[in-house]
């Protein structure tokens, strides 16, 4: 009962931010583990053991379920409340609604991977989660809006800080994405099984604008607002310019929501609907690049960070992954070049160079900064950040280039032709070419997730040393 | 309006941001639930039997969209490698859609009759016995596994709220047998559905164990459906085009 009274007195509710954050570095660990290991199954099927919960096709969703809404959802818990009360000037106005969503997140991500491995699945990518943990989400993901816009009503700052509109945004949009991609009709009360909706085209333009903005919202909007409360305050400078963080912000909001039919080009939906969105996604690079520069260029005057601290160097990098997939990104919309890239591990490297590189380096840079504040103390070590930050570095690399290779290579070996207009390759051989590719990809995730172990080390010692007294 | 405004009042940062974010899906995807053209006009087209939709719910259920698209492109390497391009009207039925985003192993959208049974029986229980490059896991479950059908008319009951054109009265029996022909629609009607099923299998022997009902048959069952129920010798390709 003691700690009750004093969590309730403190200024800011850090308890909930804590609990998040170690989430973050377990889902963290869980999922690029599962990552790794579905990496493995591509190179050498013999890891399949002919055990039906860990098949490719069931650990799949496992990965993606653990990283995007394990990791990055809590990291984005986290910073996100964190972010809000620090700005605001203001605690979270209700401690029960905090702890609900902290309760209501973790047994989502647990229930999904468990649906997941037992074969209980929408078959819709990123939103496998049966209807009835849908029902789950829905609730949790309308008290986090309650939480937050509640939170930022009783600020006692008179303007809301540019982080906060990418939060209040993602918030919104993702209960708009996830209500409509996830109407069903379950076959009975009883019964893990529904049937989707809409059928056929309508449910392919449904589900890839729900993919598409998944990404554009939960993994890059809201991470935005990571990066523009974390930068400034690592850099010690103010953020480059608030015009353009106006700019950029509008047009980012609006202008994703249209680019998702280019996972869908050369596929039976409209032409219009596949220029459109192919239109709209190369427009999409000047917000995209907005929040790069505004976030680069907010170094301005104090370079020299980069080679001094670690923490800085993982922003920055973040940021400059996030250019380079955004500029990616737009390429691979236009229809001749996804004629060649969609289907391939190309775009397996597109994802994997703006998860790694863009969400996951921001979300540790952040976290460098804010987990030792949480505990009123310093990181344990920063030659281990620095340590963190190569192995990450060399993993996505190995990673990203791998897949650009073995893409771009299946891409032209389906489309070759012999001197006689036959087809030049059986489709197993472009399998068997990619083999040492995909070994090549296994061993890159390996950095990746030794690093993510190391920083978890990093923050035990370090959390071991604070103390959550609020001074 | 003042930028400042909005920063200062999230009643108003909400409806903006809600607006902003509309637009999009309005303008895309709306429509096509109302444009006729976007599902081409074309015969044959019907919903799955008892046995190939619970053939289906096992393919998703063991995540196979995940490496195996169903939907060929209109370019001529995938002509010659799969087929005729998939329309739009071929996964009319499909609640939910497995176009796939993602080739590990090849397209799916026509592998119907271009394998006997037997090869799919084995393939699925041990891809590298006749392909020894394959990267596929075993599936050695789906033949020792009794298929599960008990719940079978449920299951084509929530397809009929999605508006699927599986039959319980005698009428709508009528309307599917005048649609797709009798032998199509006694296999929708929903008060058979158990009896049909089992029929199906027998008769199709999918598994090659005419002795057991397993999960193999229904999944080869619905294999050996993909992309054979549109007849293209019946239409020329200026045809499709024009839904294009």
């Amino acid at each position: 009962m003691t700690t009750t009274s004093v969590t309730n007195t403190e200024q800011y509710n850090y308890d909930v931010i804590r609990k998040f954050a170690i989430m973050t570095l377990v889902w963290g660990v869980v999922g690029m583990l599962v990552g790794v290991y579905i990496a493995s199954e591509l190179a050498f099927p013999v890891l399949n053991f002919d055990i039906p919960y860990i098949t490719f096709g069931r650990l799949r969703p496992v990965h993606t379920g653990a990283v995007i809404f394990g990791f990055g959802g809590s990291a984005l818990f986290a910073t996100s409340y964190y972010i809000v009360q620090r700005t605001c000037q203001a605690r979270l106005f209700s401690s029960g609604l905090a702890s609900f969503t902290f309760w209501g997140w973790q047994s989502i991500i647990v229930l999904a991977a468990l649906g997941d491995v037992m074969g209980y699945t929408q078959g819709r990518e990123y939103a496998e989660m049966e209807w009835p943990i849908d029902l789950l989400i829905e609730v949790v993901w309308v008290a986090y809006l309650v939480l937050f816009v509640g939170t930022l009503m009783k600020r006692k700052q008179p303007h809301i800080y540019v982080a906060n509109w990418f939060f209040v945004a993602f918030i919104l949009a993702t209960a708009l994405l996830h209500t409509f991609n996830n109407l069903a009709v379950p076959v009975s009360l009883f019964s893990m099984k529904s049937y989707s909706l809409f059928a056929g085209a309508q449910d392919a333009m449904t589900q890839w604008w729900y993919g598409h903005n998944a990404v554009g919202f939960f993994l890059t909007a809201a991470f935005l607002g990571m990066m523009y409360y974390f930068v400034p305050k690592q850099a010690g400078r103010p953020v480059y310019s608030y015009r353009l963080s106006v700019l950029h912000f509008w047009a980012i909001i609006f202008l994703y929501m249209w680019a998702g039919a280019h996972h869908l080009h050369w596929t039976a939906i409209p032409d219009w609907t596949s220029t459109l969105a192919a239109t709209f996604s190369i427009m999409l690079l000047l917000p995209s690049w907005g929040g790069m520069v505004n976030g680069i260029l907010t170094l301005s005057g104090a370079w020299d960070k980069m080679r001094t601290d670690p923490v800085i160097r993982f922003l920055i990098v973040a940021l400059s992954f996030y250019g380079m997939s955004t500029f990616e990104g737009p390429v691979m919309s236009l229809k001749d070049v996804n004629a060649l890239s969609h289907y391939t591990d190309w775009t397996i490297g597109h994802v994997h160079s703006g998860a790694l590189g863009w969400v996951a380096m921001v979300t540790f840079g952040s976290f460098y900064h804010m987990v030792p504040k949480l505990w009123n103390t310093k990181m344990f070590s920063n030659r281990l950040i620095n340590i963190h930050f190569w192995l990450a570095t060399i993993g996505i690399l190995l990673y990203i280039t791998a897949m650009w290779i073995s893409g771009i290579m299946q891409g032209l070996m389906w489309r070759a032709f012999d001197d006689f207009g036959n087809l030049q390759y059986a489709f197993i051989e472009s399998v068997a070419a990619a083999h040492n590719l995909y070994i090549m990809r296994a061993i890159g995730g390996l950095f990746f997730l030794s690093g993510m172990v190391l920083m978890c080390y990093n923050m035990y010692k370090t959390i071991k040393s604070g103390t959550t007294e609020q001074a | 309006m003042k930028h400042d405004k909005i920063e200062r009042n999230v009643g108003i940062l909400i409806i903006l941001t809600m607006l902003a974010i509309s637009a999009g899906g309005l303008v895309e995807i709306v429509p096509l639930f109302f444009i006729k053209e976007t599902v081409e006009k074309v015969d044959g087209v019907h919903p799955y039997s008892p046995l190939e939709l619970r053939g289906r719910d096992i393919y998703i259920r063991e995540g196979c969209y995940l490496c195996h698209s169903q939907m060929i492109r209109p370019f001529r390497d995938e002509a010659l490698r799969y087929g005729h391009y998939s329309l739009a009207a071929e996964s009319k039925y499909d609640h939910p859609f497995q176009w796939g985003s993602k080739r590990t192993g090849p397209d799916l959208a026509r592998v119907g009759g271009k394998y006997s049974n037997d090869w799919h029986t084995q393939h699925l229980t041990a891809p590298r016995s006749l392909v020894p490059q394959s990267v596929m896991p075993n599936y050695p479950w789906l033949i020792k596994t009794d298929l599960d059908y008990s719940d079978i008319q449920g299951r084509m009951k929530a397809l009929r709220v999605t508006g699927v054109p599986y039959s319980t009265s005698k009428a709508e029996f009528d309307k599917n047998v005048k649609e797709f022909g009798e032998e199509t629609a006694k296999n929708l009607h929903i008060p058979d559905a158990e009896k049909n099923l089992i029929a199906q299998a027998q008769a199709g022997n999918y598994d090659t164990n005419p002795d057991k009902l397993t999960e193999m048959d229904a999944l080869v069952s619905y294999l050996q459906l993909l992309g054979t129920m549109v007849d293209f010798r019946k239409y020329d390709d200026d045809y499709f085009a024009k839904f294009r």
